[in-house]
């Protein structure tokens, strides 16, 4: 039987933004304030890894570059708090700016550096494909995390400490609440557009690439571009999520871009499943809860984890949106 | 940069580039033969090293420590190729890349639990601890130097047996048409095990010999993974020669850079340099597959 789409992909990703706008009340009153940080925290992943998906689940694309992407959203946003602090206008070539500490200024800025960053990376990548594009992307992202430690004036290896009040439409993004309800919208905005996007003439081409790249340019349309519009449009995604994790925690460091941490954004999509634009926010939420939980535990937890991501590569094809078809469908 | 300078520098560079070779060797034919990515081959660079250093501190012989971290990270790596990855040939690169990511997790955290979250002491052999008078105002550090002659030996003996020998030839044929090859005649199987045992072992002689100039510790072997991933993907995957030049040229742009420029941006010229060369062309210095 076949479903409607509304039911497959509209009413999960209703569901996922409830059940998140649910978690301060719930939390509140059980006395969990903390939980909410944890509730920010998955969010801000979820987006990226919802941005990532639109390249690695739709586009057929294994980058690990997104987590160097979502560092410089963060530093856009750092830097940018930076200069308004201490006074001292940011060169850009000729033009001087002031900074500021205004997230509706920063927060697009961060998505249209990342984009274009991913775009300069993207035209060069796209070149070669499989493992070359693993491996490409993966030396592109060690080179966002070097420049981002050559930065000694942004704090180098040991990360930016932003010092300005920032400000969120006239509220304080440090005030928990506040970062919470920003990071649900923008995973709502996120959200609503992958799933209009992956609709749309232009993913029904990006998904038809991923499978043949051959038959599509046998009908006439030139893929890359395709492609190349998918790695900028997900590479904003990752920005904007970088962006707002800055301003929310008003702290960005190298440490957020390593290579490491694309791997984990990956393992979140392929923990939530490739194949829905709303799995990543399920792998995010698992991810970080399994961090959590383990770390709790254990102080090996790594230990645990890895095991589990190696169990899951042999064995749970297609994430946890998989698991539960198949188990549906037994 | 005066001319002693420069002779120590590029002495420091060609002796980086013949670890990352060693490395690299293993990297690339599983690459080009098995058709797999796998992001753990750092993990057997830091066993390696791990293993010498406790053996040789227990034993008090360098070399005994060198022949037994050899023997465990041969072994490591077929025990890995039989039991887990050899599932993964014909999956799909993400399967590979997940795989290997939760392999370096286990590996890191269970190094940690063994040895311990501080570096390791890990002395030079005696008699190697001092330096050689090379040139009027140039002492070059003894151990580099062995370094550097052992890493040519081993690459010179792999370069012979991988272009002069029949298994040599197997190899190379695996790794230009892996199904032609066993369609020939060669027992691939076996090939792959040996491909990967060998490829294990070189990574933890790379890992041995770095550890008494770097630090033992946890997450040794990343940064080291990262720059054999470029040398394999600028010299073309599957091939040796390839590896070899590139990894010279890297461990060359690696060491320079860091002395001319500053440690980060000198990092960032080796992935400025591999976006130049892949720009140019795609499938690397020296393509194996049609």
């Amino acid at each position: 039987m076949a479903k409607s789409p509304l039911i497959r992909d509209w009413l999960p990703i209703m569901l996922i933004l409830a059940v998140f706008a649910a978690v301060p009340s719930v939390a509140q009153a059980m006395g969990q304030p903390f939980a909410i940080k944890v509730a920010s925290r998955i969010l801000v992943f979820a987006i990226a890894a919802v941005g990532l998906n639109l390249v690695l689940g739709f586009g057929g694309m294994v980058s690990l570059l997104h987590a160097g992407l979502f560092g410089v959203g963060g530093y856009v946003v750092g830097i940018s708090s930076y200069h308004e602090f201490n006074g001292e206008a940011l060169m850009l070539g000729p033009v001087a700016w002031g900074g500021s500490g205004n997230l509706l200024i920063t927060l697009p800025l961060a998505a249209l550096t990342s984009a274009a960053v991913a775009s300069l990376m993207g035209v060069v990548s796209l070149r070669t494909s499989g493992s070359y594009f693993i491996m490409i992307t993966l030396a592109f992202n060690q080179m966002l995390f070097y420049l981002a430690v050559s930065l000694d004036r942004y704090g180098g290896e040991d990360g930016l400490q932003m010092l300005g009040t920032l400000n969120l439409a006239g509220f304080d993004p440090s005030k928990r609440l506040v970062y919470f309800y920003a990071a649900l919208s923008v995973l709502a905005v996120v959200l609503i557009f992958s799933q209009r996007l992956i609709g749309s003439r232009f993913g029904m081409v990006l998904r038809a690439t991923a499978q043949n790249e051959r038959r599509v340019k046998a009908l006439g349309i030139p893929p890359i571009r395709y492609k190349l519009a998918a790695v900028a449009i997900s590479g904003a995604i990752c920005g904007l999520a970088g962006g707002l994790l800055a301003g929310g925690t008003q702290f960005i460091s190298p440490a957020d871009m390593s290579w490491v941490r694309s791997g984990d954004l990956i393992v979140m999509c392929v923990l939530g499943g490739l194949g829905t634009v709303w799995g990543p926010v399920l792998g995010a939420a698992c991810f970080l809860l399994l961090e959590l939980g383990l770390s709790g535990l254990t102080n090996a937890w790594q230990l645990p984890f890895g095991l589990i991501v190696i169990g899951m590569a042999v064995y749970l094809n297609g994430g946890l949106v998989g698991l539960l078809r198949r188990v549906r469908a037994a | 940069m005066t001319l002693p300078l420069l002779i120590e520098q590029t002495l420091n560079g060609i002796q980086l580039g013949v670890m990352l070779f060693l490395m690299s060797a293993g990297l690339t034919l599983v690459f080009g033969i098995m058709n797999l990515i796998n992001l753990a081959h750092g993990s057997l660079y830091m066993l390696g090293a791990f293993v010498a250093a406790s053996v040789a501190s227990l034993t008090g012989y360098f070399v005994v420590g060198a022949i037994v971290a050899v023997i465990v990270t041969a072994a490591a790596g077929a025990l890995l190729e039989v039991a887990l990855l050899r599932r993964f040939y014909r999956r799909t690169h993400l399967d590979q890349v997940l795989v290997t990511f939760g392999l370096i997790l286990v590996f890191n955290e269970g190094a940690r639990q063994i040895w311990g979250g501080v570096p390791l002491r890990f002395s030079l052999p005696a008699g190697l601890d001092g330096s050689v008078h090379l040139w009027s105002g140039l002492d070059y550090p003894a151990f580099r130097l062995v370094i550097l002659g052992v890493g040519l030996v081993v690459g010179l003996l792999l370069y012979a047996v991988i272009m002069r020998t029949r298994i040599g030839m197997w190899v190379r044929a695996g790794a230009s048409n892996r199904t032609m090859a066993a369609a020939m005649g060669v027992n691939v199987e076996m090939i792959f095990i040996g491909v990967f045992a060998a490829g294990a072992a070189l990574a933890g002689l790379a890992g041995l010999m770095a550890g008494p100039i770097l630090a033992v510790q946890v997450g040794m072997g990343e940064p080291v993974l990262i720059l054999c991933l470029v040398v394999t993907v600028i010299g073309g995957i599957g091939s040796i020669n390839g590896a070899l030049v590139a990894a010279l040229a890297i461990g060359l742009i690696d060491t320079f850079g860091r002395v001319l420029l500053s440690p980060a941006l000198g990092s960032m010229a080796i992935f400025v340099a591999m976006a130049a060369i892949l720009a140019w062309r795609p499938k690397g210095l020296f393509p194996v597959h049609g």
